[in-house]
């Protein structure tokens, strides 16, 4: 059946809700209103107002009481309603739900899920577009997920609440209402595993078309697929991978595909500066520089405050930015 | 489904308690006088026998030897720094005591008297400050969470960990620990207010030493008193003598039981003094006269407490000394266990960040193991 990224995330919580009694859903108007994007809906009516309940409007509360209601037992899975909102629980983030484990010399483990709708695309206000995910997959102790996919969306959700480690995860809110035809539930796969979803077709072969690899994830992957497609009329043959876990970094499935295509392009909203298109071209060069035809390149948001909304088409990467990285690359 | 049956439980509309009844009197509540002579206080009964006030005494002197020899180790270069709770001991064991034994507590990092009272070895707390490793006790077997640094963050765990108490129908209250500097933190707010919105088992236990460092109260905080904080979160405040370990008993006892029966958290202000440096890197003669520590000095926890003990005949001579010899073997052995004490294998550094780690990890494991290898070498 056709399934958007919104219902299979609600899905996702509902059959982990159903699974297991510990998890427990709170946040801002998560309850009767069922989350701003509807991601919680009828979440509180299905299982009760201990198991998904409102907070009080506070982010460093509602990540810092998941962390002692994890200590208690329990795995909370929380929302933070808008990327820019997560900032107030960044302590709470970084010195402690990190950081837990290892101060407790694994006495403790605080298996939180911390959900942001984060990135732009979709016309916001200030504070509602960003993607901030770069301080997150810096910060040692933290797994970090982005999905692309409404299948994805759900099989990486419930492996987020499968998993022992505290979980940032980042729902990318242009994609809430994309669809894909799947059958629910999808079996989980491990976090840390890459997945090639436009393979090129004849790499290798000097004869046939030149190639290049795009790595993408969460709100760019379906970019990266356009960008793809449209290449076919330029003759240029790309392959897509997607991340899906930026921590943990599946670099294997990263270093093949650079192997056989010798070009790659990251891309992603974020700022291309000291973001974690960085981290992928350092590990592409450290591990496949020989297989480089040419640098791997970046493309990303400019180094520059989200803009506002009626300038974001001017700001975000789209398919010709995407393409004229490719041709840069190509032109080594 | 009518609306009500989605509400999360516990969580009503204001009650109809009169706002005024929340509000502490100003006065703290004082059980001891300075010279150790008891009055009643109504509202605040004691339920100690002797073997409970030998106990208070034993812990507050214990309490006071470990600090002194935790600040002689730091001077001796054993300790990076170290946290003094002298002047402290009354407001730190009386409320410690008066927790359960399935009862949590969330320290800040001056907790050595709530510690030893939870059962913690000092050690740990000490090799927190030695740097041996971030935390070394198991916090579910002593009930009492990690060493927090940062300031006023631990409340929300305490009352995290109070709420899944409450929603797990569970007899236990958590009793969250921090200073009058904490009291402005955004997340010590945070705490107040979740756990009064949930009704949560949660009582906040704020140590008003008078200074955070170097800040006194007075620019600290408007509120006439920290308690007085408690009215805004629809919780009752309460104030107690912190020098007076009874006081702190009494007050901490009734807030723990009444969040027990299901009556939500509480504020309780212990007015203490923090008698030495705010750490071993500090030097309070630059924001503190000789004549206020003086003052506070006369009001001493455990001289006070002492003259009550021996004037009702509680504490005979035998007993302290037999409680001073405990206090002198537990200095040694803590320099024992501490001084230069070793730091575990560095490999372990990788073993406790993830329960699954990374795949990166395994060549910074190779490149550790590479050096110590070469280390290893060099020294043969």
């Amino acid at each position: 059946m056709s399934v958007t990224m919104a219902a299979a995330l609600n899905t996702a919580l509902h059959d982990a809700m159903e699974m297991d009694d510990g998890v427990v859903v709170f946040g801002e108007d998560v309850g009767v209103l069922g989350g701003v994007f509807r991601i919680t809906d009828k979440l509180q009516e299905r299982f009760g107002g201990t198991r998904c309940f409102d907070t009080p409007l506070a982010e460093s509360g509602i990540v810092g009481t998941a962390i002692g209601m994890a200590m208690y037992g329990y795995k909370p899975v929380v929302e933070m309603q808008f990327d820019g909102f997560t900032y107030p629980a960044f302590e709470q983030l970084v010195s402690h739900l990190a950081k837990m484990r290892n101060r407790s010399r694994g006495a403790l483990t605080t298996p939180v899920v911390v959900r942001i709708p984060y990135g732009g695309g979709i016309g916001a206000v200030e504070h509602h577009s960003e993607s901030p995910e770069a301080y997150f997959a810096h910060t040692a102790g933290l797994k970090v997920v982005s999905p692309g996919t409404p299948g994805d969306a759900y099989s990486l959700l419930r492996e987020a609440v499968s998993q022992p480690d505290p979980v940032i995860f980042f729902e990318p809110k242009r994609r809430y209402w994309s669809k894909e035809e799947i059958e629910l539930p999808i079996e989980r796969e491990p976090f840390g595993t890459a997945v090639v979803r436009r393979a090129a077709t004849s790499p290798g072969d000097p004869a046939s078309a030149p190639t290049a690899t795009l790595f993408a994830y969460g709100p760019m992957v379906r970019t990266c697929l356009d960008a793809a497609t449209a290449a076919e009329d330029e003759g240029w043959d790309l392959e897509v991978v997607d991340l899906r876990t930026l921590v943990p970094l599946d670099v294997a499935t990263i270093v093949d595909s650079v192997q056989r295509t010798g070009r790659a392009v990251v891309v992603h909203e974020a700022q291309v500066f000291a973001g974690y298109g960085a981290e992928l071209a350092a590990r592409v060069t450290e591990s496949a520089f020989y297989h480089l035809e040419a640098p791997v390149l970046r493309v990303g948001g400019f180094d520059i405050p989200y803009p506002p909304a009626k300038l974001e088409e001017y700001f975000l990467p789209d398919v010709d930015r995407v393409l004229d990285a490719v041709e840069r690359s190509f032109a080594f | 489904m009518s609306d009500d049956a989605v509400r999360p439980q516990g969580v009503s509309p204001n009650t109809s308690d009169d706002p005024a009844e929340l509000l502490p009197p100003l006065e703290p509540v004082q059980l001891l006088d300075d010279d150790g002579a008891l009055h009643d206080v109504s509202g605040f009964p004691l339920d100690l026998k002797d073997a409970d006030h030998r106990e208070l005494y034993r812990y507050m002197v214990l309490s006071r030897r470990a600090d002194k020899q935790s600040i002689n180790l730091q001077r001796q270069g054993q300790l990076g720094v170290y946290a003094s709770l002298l002047g402290q001991e009354a407001a730190q064991v009386g409320s410690a005591y008066a927790l359960d034994a399935q009862d949590w507590a969330f320290p800040s990092y001056r907790e050595m008297g709530a510690a030893l009272v939870r059962g913690v070895p000092p050690e740990a707390i000490l090799h927190t400050f030695r740097g041996t490793w971030l935390g070394d006790h198991d916090p579910h077997e002593h009930r009492f969470g990690l060493l927090s640094i940062p300031i006023g963050t631990q409340a929300l765990h305490a009352a995290g960990f109070a709420m899944g108490a409450k929603f797990d129908g569970a007899d236990l209250v958590v009793a969250s620990y921090f200073g009058d500097g904490a009291t402005s933190e955004g997340d010590a707010h945070e705490a107040l207010n979740f756990a009064a919105v949930f009704e949560a088992p949660c009582v906040f236990l704020v140590q008003n030493n008078q200074y955070a460092i170097s800040v006194p109260l007075s620019q600290q905080t408007k509120a006439p008193t920290i308690a007085h904080k408690a009215v805004g979160y629809g919780m009752p405040g309460y104030r107690c003598d912190g020098n007076d370990v009874l006081a702190t008993y009494a007050v901490m006892r009734r807030a723990v039981d009444r969040a027990r029966q299901g009556e939500g958290p509480a504020l309780v202000e212990a007015v203490t003094y923090r008698m030495e440096a705010h750490t071993t890197a500090d030097d309070p003669t630059r924001y503190r006269s000789d004549d206020e520590l003086a003052e506070w000095q006369r009001r001493d926890p455990i001289a006070r407490y002492q003259s009550f003990l021996e004037r009702e005949g509680i504490l005979d001579a035998a007993t302290r000394e037999e409680i001073d010899a405990e206090a002198d073997a537990l200095a040694h052995r803590l320099r024992e266990n501490v001084y230069d004490a070793p730091h575990g294998d560095p490999r372990e550094l990788f073993e406790h960040v993830y329960v699954h780690p990374p795949g990166t990890y395994a060549e910074q494991r190779a490149l550790l193991d590479r050096e110590l290898t070469s280390r290893e070498g060099g020294d043969a």
